[in-house]
């Protein structure tokens, strides 16, 4: 039966080539459209590298302190006495790690200028995320304990200051902002978009331009949690919450005041809707994404309904013949949104072709550095669940309309 | 078999009622070769319909096997014509786009069967009206009197106790009618039903009864 709807479909489509092109493209151009969009979304919150363990992970960006009528805020990232008091301390993860934001310096070679991006991280900073080390190891308590200047850099940045690309960087002393470092490790690069873990240079947190000892809850670090499974998040959270609920308030900055303090470990995605959009508005940009979905799908299926609509009288001797011989309006339905489901699958082909390209493109483009777009399973898995929805949504309403006709009309009308 | 009580069918268009078919009574035994004529617009096709449960009457019962089907789904009809019921139009109807076999399979598509067993049965069908080579070509690659042996095929792959031809010789030259009336005669020898509508008197002879409209009147 459904290799005999199928047959039928595809010579449906050889029978007009250039209404099938239209049809084809339209679909072909929305999906691949959509599957972009997927990439996209997917490297900025999947689990890519150098943070596979992103959905075993929670993370602590930001502490918001205000006073009780919630007229002065001051928001910023946590201080390293937070984090050894609040975050360190807990029992429930498995590991905690740490870092600052990305900042900037610079190195000269042979008088040229290399920006670089850096980062200052503790040890465990290697353990909760998956940097891949090319050359020698990352440091450890320690080094760190010593105070040792070292560094470890990425291959990008190693292929920038190193002549001999084939020669091992470590041990060899790279100089940054002035100041001496030994190379202990090279890993490779990240791309940009991996607010957490992204650089060029790491740092041990404790080297003095870090100003790791500011004194309060704030300072210029984030953590991140790794928990043992993902069904500890709640009792981590928990724990969490107790302990910063322990602090004693009001809390006195700058002369003011502060009675409230909002500081929370969060999943990836989470923390980062928080950070954009502060003050429970994570909810637009789902609906944004909903809606941006709905345009990109609900158009061109209307487009799609209105042409397949136009053609069922072409249709109607067939539809009159299998009603005549026993096909109940089910089976037409069904028969009608299989045909759908097919010539959306062979534009969903299409499209993911496309989207390889694209994405192919756009990662060699350095738009991103060091961009890793990619279709694995999930983005796969979605744009083919993107690809039946859309068949449904345009098959539905011609399978209706035709299997709802009286089989001597649709007879007559051939 | 199949009783038609009172039937009456009515068009309706904007400000015009045209009464297509006046209290017909029709009783068609089991085993019965009925041929239906009358001058072209008399209301042949439209009582073959509503035989057939391809349309609906106006007013009136049709009966199969003595159960009223005015109450049944479009599901219980679908299925009643799938079962019992097989058509051969006059102007073949067959699918373009789908080979001889695959349009002979067609009934047996609404029924719980196997590929094979569905393959199989169309592929007797075939050879029963003598196009067992021809099971691969298309429609638009056969003569009339060929495409209307596949509607035949098509009509009996069911084994269906009725069989509804409209005109089935209508769009054929004589030599070929006769070969399609003689696999029609040899279908009743085999216990089959038929009602066929015909404009040929000679044809209508050779069944066991003839009923005769005038404007939508029974007259014979």
């Amino acid at each position: 039966m459904l290799f005999n709807y199928i047959k039928i479909a595809w010579k449906v489509l050889l029978r007009h080539p250039f209404y099938t092109f239209i049809t084809l493209f339209g679909i072909t151009l929305t999906l691949t459209v959509l599957m972009v969009l997927t990439s996209f979304i997917d490297h900025l919150l999947g689990s890519h590298y150098p943070e596979y363990k992103r959905d075993k992970s929670l993370y602590i960006m930001n502490l918001t302190i205000q006073d009780s009528a919630r007229s002065s805020m001051n928001n910023s990232p946590l201080s390293y006495n937070f984090i050894k008091e609040h975050i360190q301390k807990l029992k429930t993860p498995e590991k905690v790690g740490f870092s600052t934001f990305v900042s900037f310096a610079n190195s000269y070679l042979n008088g040229k200028k290399i920006k670089l991006n850096t980062k200052f991280c503790d040890a465990n900073f290697w353990e909760v995320t998956d940097y891949e080390f090319l050359e020698g190891k990352p440091f450890n308590e320690q080094n760190i304990a010593n105070g040792e200047h070292v560094v470890v850099i990425t291959d990008a940045i190693k292929k920038q200051y190193f002549e001999d690309e084939t020669a091992s960087a470590v041990g060899k002393s790279i100089e940054i902002d002035n100041e001496k470092f030994r190379v202990i490790g090279v890993v490779k690069a990240a791309p940009v978009t991996r607010l957490m873990t992204f650089s060029d240079v790491f740092f041990p947190y404790n080297l003095p331009k870090s100003n790791y000892q500011t004194a309060g809850l704030q300072g210029n670090f984030t953590a991140i949690v790794l928990a043992k499974s993902k069904s500890d998040f709640k009792a981590i959270q928990e724990e969490f919450n107790a302990s910063v609920n322990r602090i004693p308030l009001p809390i006195a900055l700058y002369g003011q005041k502060y009675d409230v303090i909002e500081v929370r470990a969060q999943t990836y995605t989470d923390t980062v809707l928080h950070t954009f959009m502060s003050g429970g508005r994570e909810i637009y940009f789902y609906i944004g994404i909903v809606f941006i979905l709905l345009i990109l799908m609900g158009l061109p299926a209307i487009n799609l309904v209105n042409l397949n609509v136009s053609r069922i009288m072409e249709r109607a001797s067939e539809i009159g013949i299998r009603k005549a011989f026993g096909a109940p309006s089910s089976a037409l339905a069904w028969q009608f949104i299989i045909e759908n489901i097919f010539i959306t699958m062979i534009g969903g082909s299409f499209a993911l072709i496309l989207t390889l390209i694209i994405i192919s493109i756009f990662n060699d483009s350095g738009l991103i550095l060091h961009a890793d777009l990619s279709i694995n399973f999930s983005v796969f898995g979605v744009s083919l669940l993107v690809c039946l929805v859309f068949g449904l949504l345009s098959g539905v309403v011609p399978a209706l309309r035709m299997s709802k006709m009286k089989v001597i009309d649709a007879l007559k009308s051939s | 078999m199949i009783k038609l009580s009172n039937i009456e069918k009515v068009y309706q268009t904007s400000n015009i009622e045209t009464l297509a078919l006046n209290n017909i009574n029709i009783d068609i035994k089991k085993g019965e070769f009925v041929s239906i004529m009358g001058p072209s617009g008399c209301g042949k096709s439209t009582l073959l319909n509503i035989m057939g449960l391809l349309d609906e009457p106006s007013n009136g019962t049709i009966a199969i096997d003595n159960k009223p089907v005015e109450k049944f789904t479009d599901k219980d009809l679908a299925y009643l014509r799938n079962q019992k019921i097989g058509f051969i139009f006059q102007s073949f109807h067959l699918i373009n786009d789908l080979s001889i076999l695959d349009n002979v399979e067609i009934p047996l598509l609404y029924r719980t069967s196997t590929n094979k067993s569905r393959r199989e049965a169309a592929k007797e069908a075939l050879e029963k009206v003598g196009l067992s080579n021809r099971m691969k070509h298309f429609p638009n690659q056969l003569s009339g009197g060929q495409k209307q042996r596949v509607a035949i095929a098509r009509a009996i792959v069911g084994n269906p106790e009725i069989i509804l031809a409209d005109e089935p010789t209508g769009n054929l030259d004589s030599a070929m009618g006769n070969e399609i009336l003689n696999i029609l005669l040899q279908l009743n020898a085999a216990g089959s039903t038929i009602v066929m509508v015909t404009h040929d008197e000679n044809m209508a002879k050779k069944t066991h009864r003839l009923i005769r409209l005038f404007d939508g009147t029974q007259v014979s």
